[in-house]
């Protein structure tokens, strides 16, 4: 049984490219202090219109613009329920990946069937837009750690109250980055429809979302926390595909759950010793999922 | 002290629905002096130093701060005008550093590296050394004080508010505090003092403006006047005089014998062999500086935590094994000191939280189904009875004032008609007018036969309402000592660990 190292390890930063976008958007939001579980459905919605646009255009980068249009647009919705209506966070969420999927499957059934325009390779025959999701991570990483907004969000998203009484736009500030992590979510989708599967098929995010939201707490709310959550992810993924292929005595569905697996095991370990990281300023931000109401 | 006004309100109006928060009020603050704002709770101060900042608008007055008209869109806007605020809750970040909580704070913060030393540099300067790379949830009360104090300096404000700052603090972080004021109002910066800490507003504050129902009654020099006066102004009348006539001691209600529970967790005390006796119209004090065992005695008392058989028995009864409940029923019944979160449930409303204890005596729960009609009967007879100031008991608790939700607590549980009522803290952080009601209501208690455990940091009280008083240290009590004549001095050694009659050496 042979198997490449670094063909694995291309292949393993492509698998895990949607899941990277998705939980980097994520983790934006909930810094924010935004639990927003919609993201399957924001990525589904950026896949469909995503490939939608690069099929019509014969251009794939202008497929992800529009992917990550779509993706902000329909995080508006959440926006609006939670940050206008100060409806429940979780609910909203859950409402969101529903509809998303829903819309989605019925506004795609004239793209089935039809195949995506050809994605051209970038530098070191690396995709383009696994090179964006690679250079985000530090890009976020120092919004977040190095900036003035990014401190602003952090501090909306530790208490909202404090925030508030400083003076800070905690409704505004939460909407941003509800449509920063919708637009990361839906280039996350529009990279398996354009640049993984290059066609549509319902429900084809296969709960890509949740991982990325199961990443972010993996990740203890850090940049470099989520690459290495998504990493591994995406290198479970395709060890188990090799294995698959190189037709290893394991029953395939056991295989197939691995990155599942992985992911939740990995979860727990790290829940368990959650509770002495807030000393250290890790942990999950201090108003993550509760809604704000100023009384003026 | 020059004569200059740095900030002068006149004629400021603001009205919530259905309650008038400031009428036609008019005060003004001089450079370098220390001006202290009086009321009670709810009597309009905090919306009024809420406007100055900006986070409310006033529907009607004008407002000017350094001869210039002053009204702030937005406390940015306030504190590009010169104005810095100390809030009574921490506005913090916990999971921030100082320096980022401090910069979060500043209009225009300058770089990481030279805010650090600013915050060290400042910091040193005025005796309150703060490291900048700490995170707030390492740091203690008086040192998170201090990042909100330094945040303001960094700003070099004209007006600096500060909102009841040292009910926090201990007494020595307190005396730091003031000495911090006086170096900056001697630099002239106007500084608007908020508490209704009278002895405190007497021995620091140049001048005072009393506020009663959102309009200013008096305005004063407090070190010209009692303690006694400067309440009267607050309350509007003669403060009510405490009446501890017509108590007899009578047969032993609660026996405490043998009392020991280790430590719950790690910040906790361990109990070392309390005991104590408790007799019907007696009221027993029990003083110590915080965390010597108050919560963990109060625990073992109302059933939260069960001791060892015969530890706790109420008139002949062995309750030790018992819960909460089986306690209340038999007529034991606590108030702790955390309102929001032990006493009450901050999102539930007046008329349920009356439910959680006071559901068996008052018979507000038949055959497992509420009886709604008679817990909102109760809840509204604790409010008139205790004068809450609430809209009525459909309010959550958490929108209560402290001092409210306080006076509610304790009502909730005299009213009930125990036999024996432990209360730790009972007037932590209720006005004056308020913390008089809240004791005169347990001496009451006393008189009609039932006995009274006061848990109490404030020695004040404790020797005010107390027959006998008893020190809790490091988990131990000592036996009591009759009240009267009892000094302060001997209390300090009581405390200080000298147990029981003998003399402490020098």
């Amino acid at each position: 049984m042979m198997i490449d190292p670094l063909s694995v390890f291309l292949l393993l930063i492509s698998a895990s490219t949607p899941i990277l976008f998705a939980a980097l958007g994520e983790l934006v939001a909930e810094r924010a202090g935004v639990l927003n579980l919609g993201v399957e459905g924001m990525m589904i919605t950026g896949a469909l219109a995503g490939f939608a646009a690069a099929y019509a255009t014969g251009n794939p980068f202008l497929g992800f613009l529009v992917a990550a249009l779509a993706g902000a647009v329909i995080s508006m919705l959440f926006a609006g329920l939670t940050q206008l209506f100060l409806a429940n966070q979780v609910a909203s969420g859950l409402a969101l990946t529903l509809f998303g999927l829903g819309l989605a499957a019925m506004f795609g059934k004239p793209f089935e069937g039809v195949k995506a325009p050809p994605m051209p390779t970038g530098p070191l025959r690396i995709n383009w837009i696994v090179w964006l999701g690679l250079i985000m991570v530090p890009l976020i990483w120092a919004f977040l750690n190095r900036s003035r907004a990014g401190l602003i969000l952090r501090g909306v998203g530790e208490n909202h109250e404090a925030a508030h009484a400083l003076g800070y736009n905690v409704r505004l500030t939460r909407t941003a980055a509800i449509a920063f992590g919708g637009a990361m979510a839906g280039v996350g989708g529009a990279y398996i429809s354009i640049a993984t599967v290059l066609q549509w098929t319902e429900g084809m995010t296969a709960g890509a979302g949740w991982i990325a939201l199961a990443i972010v707490v993996f990740s203890k709310w850090t940049a470099p926390g989520v690459l290495a959550g998504a990493w591994l992810f995406g290198g479970v993924t395709v060890l188990q595909l090799r294995l698959q292929a190189a037709g290893v005595a394991v029953p395939v569905q056991l295989l197939s759950m691995a990155p599942y697996l992985a992911t939740i095991l990995v979860l727990v370990i790290i829940s368990a010793r959650q509770k002495y990281s807030r000393r250290a300023g890790g942990g999950s931000p201090g108003s993550l999922g509760t809604n704000f109401h100023a009384l003026r | 002290m020059t004569d200059i006004a740095v900030f002068r309100a006149e004629g400021i109006g603001k009205s919530y629905p259905g309650v008038r928060a400031n009428d036609d009020v008019s005060f003004s603050v001089r450079a370098g002096e220390i001006h202290a704002l009086l009321g009670e709770n709810g009597a309009g101060k905090s919306t009024l130093v809420k406007m100055i900042y900006g986070l409310v608008r006033p529907d009607d007055g004008q407002m000017w701060l350094a001869g210039s008209l002053h009204a702030p869109a937005d406390p940015r806007a306030a504190r590009a005008a010169g104005v810095a605020m100390v809030f009574q809750h921490f506005s913090l970040f916990d999971a921030l550093t100082v320096a980022e909580n401090i910069a979060l704070g500043m209009e225009s913060p300058p770089p990481r590296r030279e805010l650090s030393a600013r915050i060290t540099k400042v910091s040193h300067d005025f005796g309150l050394p703060l490291n900048p790379a700490r995170r707030i949830v390492t740091l203690s009360a008086g040192e998170r004080q201090r990042v909100e104090i330094i945040r303001c300096l960094l700003q070099d404000p004209r007006l600096l508010i500060m909102d009841e700052p040292t009910s926090v603090l201990t007494p020595q972080e307190a005396e730091l505090l003031f000495a911090t004021l006086r170096k900056l109002a001697a630099g002239g910066t106007a500084i608007l003092y908020i508490s209704h800490k009278l002895d405190e507003i007497r021995a620091h504050c140049d001048r005072a403006t009393i506020l009663r129902h959102g309009k200013v009654v008096d305005s004063c020099d407090p070190r010209a006047h009692s303690a006694r006066d400067l309440a009267a102004m607050m309350v509007g009348g003669q403060m009510r005089v405490i009446d501890r006539s017509g108590r007899q001691a009578g047969e032993v209600l609660l026996q405490v014998t043998a009392l020991s529970q280790p430590a719950p967790n790690a910040e906790g005390t361990a109990l070392k062999d309390v005991a104590l006796t408790l007799r019907a119209g007696e009221i027993l004090g029990i003083g110590g500086v915080a965390g010597n065992g108050q919560e963990e005695l109060l625990a073992a008392l109302s059933g939260e935590v069960r001791s060892a058989p015969g530890s706790v028995v109420l008139e002949g009864t062995d309750l030790s094994a018992q819960g909460p409940e089986p306690r209340r029923v038999a007529g034991l019944l606590t108030a702790p000191e955390d309102r929001l979160g032990h006493a009450a449930v901050p999102d539930f409303s007046l008329t349920e939280n009356t439910l959680l204890t006071a559901g068996a005596r008052k018979g507000l729960v038949r055959r497992g189904m509420i009886d709604h009609g008679a817990a909102r009967d109760y809840a509204l007879a604790v409010i008139q009875g205790f004068d809450v100031r609430t809209p009525g008991p459909h309010v959550p608790a958490r929108a209560l004032s402290g001092g409210n939700l306080q006076k509610f607590v304790i009502g909730r549980e005299v009213m009930q008609d125990p036999r024996v009522l432990v209360v730790n803290q009972p007037t932590w952080g209720v006005d004056a007018g308020a913390a008089a009601a809240v004791r005169q209501s347990l001496l009451d208690l006393a008189r009609q036969g039932a006995g009274v455990i006061v848990i109490s940091q404030d020695l004040d009280e404790l020797l005010e309402l107390s027959d006998r008083f008893c020190a809790l240290n490091e988990g131990r009590l000592s036996p009591p000592v009759p009240t009267e004549g009892l000094t302060l001095d001997r209390i300090g050694l009581m405390l200080g660990g000298a147990h029981g009659m003998e003399e402490a050496r020098p």
